[in-house]
């Protein structure tokens, strides 16, 4: 019982000005909706969020953007973010791109213990840098860092008090991986059930990876692109 | 007549194979899912998680957590699976993933591609892109053989970002099938009414051109 929490503002106390975060979620499928708006309601600024996405405009991470919480943004793709867009062009926000894939791999290996790493994505592009790279197998490579972040905040379908994390869907996505990266992970769950009643055997993230859940509220679960078969 | 955005799709779709797992980028690439030959088995790999992509949802079946790469409310068929996005991407670095389609802004005669970014305009990120091309076992690009102003998009060398080097095996455009020798572009097949002397002048990379060059059936 000692992770559970009552709410996100509990959640999210030891949150500080300048911490790097790990926020779950691909677009707006799978996003910790309840500790991103805890966070607008404080003061915390100059964060860096690792996040595949960065929201769409005053919906998830896009509500941390406008109030100008944020320094920094790790992400494969931007989305559809005009206030993100505005930040980027006047050099208020820092933005690294980062393969989608290299992305995953380097938040699954941050919390893994893997210091780094070889991919091919970004062989011979801009993403190469000054990196070090090496061939295998007759095929060139780039060397990745693993990624861990002070909080990871990840939201899941279920949980029980023990930590225990199972997703919906696509609403994995990043979750899984952000999870073991945090140095605290917060979960934040639609439903919350006492320890013994999730199936052990179907288990997404294990409860070691998890210091703080709650159940969340009032999920809006927003849809970016409603496309339908008629 | 040069295709149009399906007619590319269903020259795509015949280079299914039964069995085979295949990712479907945006754009394009997406509507090759519309002419999998019937009694084919391919199934449809969303590198946010999901294999086995069915189609759109019907108003009320749709889900939010239900969605594929490019954000789009979709479905999941019998023998579906969800994954986490590092797992996604290993079937793809691991080589299980049999074909990768997607779209191009520029390829070159050595099987580079640019397809993320335009210097002075807006850039959104490469997403999965330089994942896809560096690693997918077989890469066929979708693309329109020339911009709006008539230039050619098979050029010598890329004169945009690059999202990859020497990856693409195969290019179908609204003119031609052709495949990235290494060093040049071998023509496979023209459009159907399209001649080799519009290709040519529709190429401005190396192009190889040998013997009766067949139109495409479909």
């Amino acid at each position: 019982m000692r992770k559970v929490v009552n709410n996100a503002q509990e959640a999210i106390v030891g949150i500080k000005d300048g911490m790097t975060l790990m926020l779950g979620g691909f677009g707006l499928c799978g996003i910790p909706e309840n500790c991103l708006d805890a966070l607008v309601d404080t003061e915390v600024k100059g964060l860096t969020c690792i996040s595949n996405n960065a929201g769409i405009d005053n919906v998830g991470l896009g509500k941390l953007l406008r109030k100008s919480q944020v320094k920094k943004m790790m992400s494969s793709y931007i989305g559809e973010n005009k206030e993100f867009e505005r930040q980027m062009f006047s050099g208020e926000l820092e933005v690294e791109l980062i393969p989608q894939g290299t992305l995953a791999e380097r938040i699954r290996a941050g919390g893994a213990g893997i210091p780094a790493f070889f991919v091919p994505a970004g062989y011979g592009t801009e993403v190469q840098g000054d990196k070090e790279v090496r061939e295998f197998n007759g095929k060139m490579h780039v060397m990745e860092m693993g990624l861990r972040a002070d909080f990871a905040i990840v939201k899941a379908w279920k949980g029980d008090t023990a930590g225990n994390l199972i997703y919906r869907h696509t609403a994995n996505n990043f979750n899984n991986m952000m999870a073991a990266a945090g140095i605290i992970t917060i979960a934040e769950v639609e439903e919350l059930v006492p320890a013994g009643e999730l199936d052990p055997n179907c288990i997404h993230t294990p409860g070691i990876f998890v210091q703080r859940i709650f159940q969340g509220v009032d999920y809006k679960k927003q849809i970016e692109f409603v496309t339908t078969s008629e | 007549m040069s295709l149009d955005k399906n007619g590319i799709a269903k020259r795509i779709a015949q280079e299914l194979q039964d069995g085979y797992y295949v990712n479907l980028g945006i754009g394009i690439p997406t509507l090759v899912a519309n002419y999998i030959p019937e009694g084919m088995e391919v199934t449809l790999h969303s590198e946010n998680g999901l294999l086995g992509i069915g189609p759109f949802p019907k108003k009320e079946n749709v889900d939010a957590d239900l969605i594929n790469a490019g954000k789009q409310t979709v479905t999941y068929i019998d023998g579906a699976s969800f994954f986490d996005s590092a797992e996604s991407f290993g079937m793809i670095r691991g080589g299980h993933v049999d074909l990768t389609v997607l779209g191009a802004f520029e390829v070159s005669e050595t099987g580079d591609i640019s397809s993320w970014k335009v210097p002075g305009k807006l850039v959104k990120g490469m997403g999965g892109a330089m994942d896809l091309v560096a690693a997918a076992k077989n890469i066929i690009v979708a693309m329109q053989h020339t911009d709006r102003d008539g230039n050619s998009k098979l050029l010598k060398k890329c004169t945009l970002p690059l999202t990859g080097v020497k990856c693409v095996k195969k290019i179908v455009t609204d003119l031609a099938v052709l495949e990235v020798t290494g060093d040049a572009f071998k023509l496979l097949e023209r459009a159907p009414g399209v001649t080799v002397e519009e290709i040519k002048k529709a190429t401005e990379g190396t192009l190889i051109i040998e013997g009766e060059i067949p139109e495409m059936n479909i």
